[in-house]
């Protein structure tokens, strides 16, 4: 942990002596390659649709319960009814839109968080990121579901609001922490100490400098904030704890389960909420796998570093000669 | 001994961190959420215990040191409060009933995703960019993000009450004694077996991923290479040379997967009403039982954080690496 105590002044620098510019905006040029990370985001930008249109899509308002309940899928309920006679699909709709909101809301929160406790601690050195990093660890190991649950008990009635304050408060540790490593080992290169050294603010070298140049790890963090904040409404809603007279996939979960979907055998009302989740949380994985293979080359295909040492190794695993 | 020591500290600081969250959150909220609980269970409860219960959740006009100082004090008795919902049944009494069943459950699902995830990653990386790695890697990403309510209902509903291959709800048949005879360990098992697939499912994306990237990582080491030019036959190379090295940083996943599994065992619980801490926290928080719920949460923090000191022991005698920087 000697590394821990270095600040960013003592240019002790085995880093490479220019930024790495062309990782920059490797990102981008996933998605041009990848083809896992194509698939992710056409279908991350098609629930984006749905929760923008979802006024447009809906064919009946959410709450309307005048349908005849546990109806099967048919032409006027795509999805079915529910067991209080309301329409599947167009909870689904709206639903969507709901979860999306408080996923996005509470990743903006820990994603502030994250960057507070984790990026700029780290930046500075000394004492300030010894705290910090202590804190990070004890926050990294308190199980979060759980601590989630004793939060909104506390809170009563969660509202849209309340949810992702509660989400965002507990789910900024493991991002602090992968965020702060990359920090500390950015921190101490020449062109970083170069910035500085021309009167750059912290902000603005930690922005300008740092910053981009952990774009790929950062919005990989981003991904997976979104998708355990997507995860964690949907359990504090299954538990009963979210807002119950809202939509979202894990209300539409919660009152299937309570509504005695599993024993009517009402299919139609327990799957589009728990897949809704699922589906979308695949295209933030898919397009993690993406920048996965940026920041790390070793994973990445073989045909693109089809001369070097570690597909020489592969071909000789699978027993075929050297060349 | 420098590392032990080390992580001991920082296995007393996050247990005291733990203890003071369980201890300000209810006097942090807005409008002190226990007055609410008081005015509910007035009548159901001794003047006694209701004087304890304000005084447990700062209904008092006490200093919030003094308030803090009588929580600890209670804490070290080993005092965790009396239960509502179970009124007059201490809190303490019910975890003793219920947490080695969630430490029973847990403990089986996350050797078992550990054991299966790494394994198939081992083979991922070995079938690298052939479609088995493909398929296997996109379907697990897939089920990871499957959340464990969904899993648990879609289990109950066609191996539990479609087919009826599975019990649908609790731990053992409830006309058996509880004990150490065959006949009921096997209904154990066999009431066991949803809740730990509902675990155990989501669970494997995350070791798997970890396994296969880490040996892709180890395949393009110098060492391997020089294995191979030896004539070291492939399997050899595979588990021998490559596997144990990329399993070490394995370890350190277990921190991140026990906290992944508590979460899903209190969902998991409450969909098949196993009588584990996850099933008495649900329990407690639809009943505002603040009491339960308190201590519930503080067993639950606490056991994460013994498994992770035990994970930390557990890495150093693996690694000697560890245990030599500790001492630097």
């Amino acid at each position: 942990m000697a590394e821990m105590t270095a600040s960013p002044l003592d240019a002790k620098d085995d880093g490479p002596r220019r930024a790495p510019n062309p990782s920059r905006f490797g990102w981008l040029r996933v998605l041009k390659k990848n083809r896992k990370a194509q698939a992710g985001f056409i279908i991350f930008m098609g629930f984006i649709l749905v929760a923008v249109l979802a006024p447009e899509i809906a064919r009946y308002s959410p709450s309307n319960t005048n349908f005849p309940p546990l109806q099967p899928p048919s032409a006027q309920h795509w999805f079915g009814t529910t067991g209080l006679g309301q329409d599947v699909y167009s909870q689904f709709i709206w639903g969507t839109r709901s979860s999306l909101i408080v996923g996005f809301g509470a990743t903006l929160i820990s994603t502030l968080l994250a960057v507070a406790i984790g990026m700029y601690p780290a930046y500075w050195g000394g004492w300030l990121d010894r705290v910090m990093a202590t804190f990070t660890n004890i926050f990294l190991v308190i199980p979060g579901l759980p601590l989630m649950i004793v939060a909104a008990a506390y809170v009563h009635h969660s509202n849209t609001l309340t949810m992702m304050v509660i989400i965002g408060l507990t789910g900024w540790a493991g991002r602090a922490r992968v965020l702060r490593s990359q920090t500390l080992s950015l921190a101490r290169r020449e062109f970083v100490w170069a910035a500085r050294l021309t009167g750059a603010s912290d902000w603005r070298v930690l922005v300008h400098e740092i910053l981009p140049n952990m774009l790929s790890l950062f919005m990989a963090s981003l991904l997976y904030g979104i998708l355990g904040a997507i995860l964690a409404e949907a359990g504090l809603e299954f538990l009963g704890l979210g807002n119950l007279s809202g939509i979202s996939w894990g209300s539409l979960l919660y009152w299937a389960n309570n509504g005695g979907a599993v024993l009517d055998g009402a299919w139609w009302w327990l799957l589009p909420g728990g897949l809704g989740i699922a589906v979308f949380g695949t295209s933030l994985a898919l397009m993690n796998f993406g920048l996965d293979e940026v920041t790390n080359p070793r994973l990445r295909q073989t045909s693109l570093a089809s001369k070097d040492r570690l597909s020489r190794a592969w071909r000789a695993l699978k027993g075929e000669s050297p060349q | 001994m420098r590392y032990i020591v080390d992580r001991l500290g920082f296995l007393l600081i996050s247990a005291w961190a733990a203890v003071t969250i369980n201890f300000i959150l209810p006097r942090l909220m807005p409008g002190n959420p226990a007055l609410l609980m008081v005015s509910r269970y007035q009548g159901s409860l001794s003047p006694r215990a209701l004087h304890a219960i304000k005084l447990e959740f700062g209904v008092t006009s006490q200093s919030l040191i003094t308030q803090y100082g009588h929580y600890l004090s209670n804490l070290l008795d080993g005092n965790l409060g009396i239960s509502l919902t179970y009124y007059p049944v201490p809190v303490s009494h019910i975890i003793a009933n219920s947490l080695p069943w969630t430490l029973g459950l847990a403990g089986t699902a996350t050797i078992i995703a550990a054991v299966l995830g790494t394994m198939i990653g081992i083979w991922a990386a070995w079938r690298r960019g052939h479609w088995d790695d493909a398929l296997l890697t996109t379907s697990t990403t897939f089920t990871g993000a499957i959340p464990h309510q969904f899993l648990g209902l879609l289990l109950l509903f066609g191996l539990g009450y479609g087919l009826h291959w599975f019990p649908v709800a609790h731990a053992y048949t409830s006309s058996m004694t509880p004990g150490w005879s065959l006949a009921f360990m096997e209904t154990v098992v066999g009431h066991a077996f949803l809740p730990a697939i509902t675990i155990v499912v989501p669970g494997l994306g995350g070791w798997l991923l970890h396994m296969r990237n880490n040996m892709i990582q180890t395949l393009g080491d110098d060492y391997i290479v020089f294995a191979r030019a030896k004539g070291v036959s492939p399997r050899n190379l595979m588990f021998r040379h490559a596997a144990r090295n990329a399993l070490l940083p394995s370890v350190t996943n277990f921190a991140m997967a026990v906290g992944f599994v508590v979460g899903g065992v209190v969902l998991v619980e409450e969909i098949f009403s196993y009588p584990g801490v996850g099933y008495q926290l649900f329990t407690a928080v639809s009943n505002e039982d603040y009491p339960l719920m308190q201590g519930l949460f503080l067993i639950i923090s606490l056991s994460v954080l013994v498994i992770n000191f035990l994970v930390d022991l557990l890495y150093a005698w693996l690694d000697p690496r560890v245990r030599r920087e500790g001492e630097t």
